[in-house]
């Protein structure tokens, strides 16, 4: 898994990064539930989520947030970090599978690092982007602190 | 994006925009840490082994980005933060529209986080849904006078 850490000096305009798929369950929906206090019903309750016109259990938008999270994480770590995240729940997803996606947007020098400006989404095994959004994460310099 | 015809935001609803609620304490604690890593495939073993977070130049176990706490609530007390849901009583349902989330600072196990948020806006529009209220509510989490992080949260009531 681990990949060697990424520099700032390696990273171009256009270029995606290594994508995270993950295969949600419902047992995973309750696990985040439990984990991120979220125990609204039509994350687990099937009954209750076609009672207000789902079509059934819905993957918790959070998740895709932290999937997200996830998906950055793996990319910078262990000399970078993630310095902001966001994104637009724009169609709900079912259990099922997840790509987690992004591609580079920009990339400044600020200081020692590199802040590199992304453009990330959540798509579904049908390859439509449910849950767009974007991120900052800082990067080490090849050069070092000397920078 | 049609306009919609009645006044969905309620004199209460427009009172309650830029209102600071009080401050709740949210607890880092390593086992939340590692419950919420483990409940999003995070495999990172730096949220994890505290060995590992110490080989990695951390304390304690780093939360893993996202991860800001549990909030210390008392039984029979609201949630935290102003309510982003049922504001309108005709819109019972609501969804999460979306989320954004700025760290300024390595949050660690042990933190108390002192976070204070108020909604920053509220809009209305007619959806696939039916007519709708957009509410965002930003909150700041705080380390002693240091911000660690702030987060941008936006519910659809439908």
């Amino acid at each position: 898994m681990e990949q060697g850490q990424v520099y700032g000096e390696d990273v171009e305009p256009g270029q995606e990064i290594p994508e995270v798929v993950k295969r949600v369950t419902p047992r995973q929906l309750v696990m985040w539930a439990a984990a991120s206090g979220d125990f609204y019903e039509i994350h687990y309750d099937a009954d209750y989520a076609r009672s207000v016109g789902l079509p059934g259990i819905v993957v918790h938008g959070a998740l895709k947030h932290a999937f997200l999270g996830d998906l950055l994480h793996r990319w910078v770590a262990p000399g970078g970090r993630v310095v902001s995240f966001g994104c637009s729940y724009r169609e709900l997803d079912r259990p099922g599978e997840l790509r987690c996606r992004g591609r580079v947007r920009g990339v400044r020098r600020e200081g020692t690092e590199h802040l590199v400006e992304l453009e990330v989404w959540v798509e579904d095994a049908q390859g439509r982007v449910t849950t767009p959004g974007s991120a900052v994460v800082a990067l080490p310099s090849r050069s070092g602190a000397e920078a | 994006m049609s306009e919609v015809q009645e006044d969905l935001i309620t004199e209460e609803i427009r009172s309650l925009i830029g209102v600071e609620w009080p401050p709740v304490v949210y607890e880092v604690e390593r086992t939340g840490i590692r419950m919420w890593a483990r409940a999003v495939g995070i495999e990172d073993p730096v949220f994890h082994d505290e060995a590992e977070a110490r080989r990695r130049g951390f304390e304690r176990l780093p939360a893993p980005p996202g991860f800001l706490g549990v909030p210390r609530v008392l039984p029979g007390q609201p949630e935290p933060g102003p309510p982003i849901r049922g504001l309108n009583p005709r819109l019972q349902r609501s969804l999460n529209g979306g989320t954004e989330v700025e760290l300024c600072a390595p949050i660690l196990a042990g933190d108390e986080l002192v976070a204070t948020s108020r909604i920053v806006e509220v809009k209305q529009r007619a959806g696939r849904v039916g007519p709708m209220l957009i509410i965002t509510r930003e909150t700041a989490f705080r380390r002693g006078q240091a911000t660690v992080a702030r987060v941008r949260a936006t519910v659809i009531n439908y």
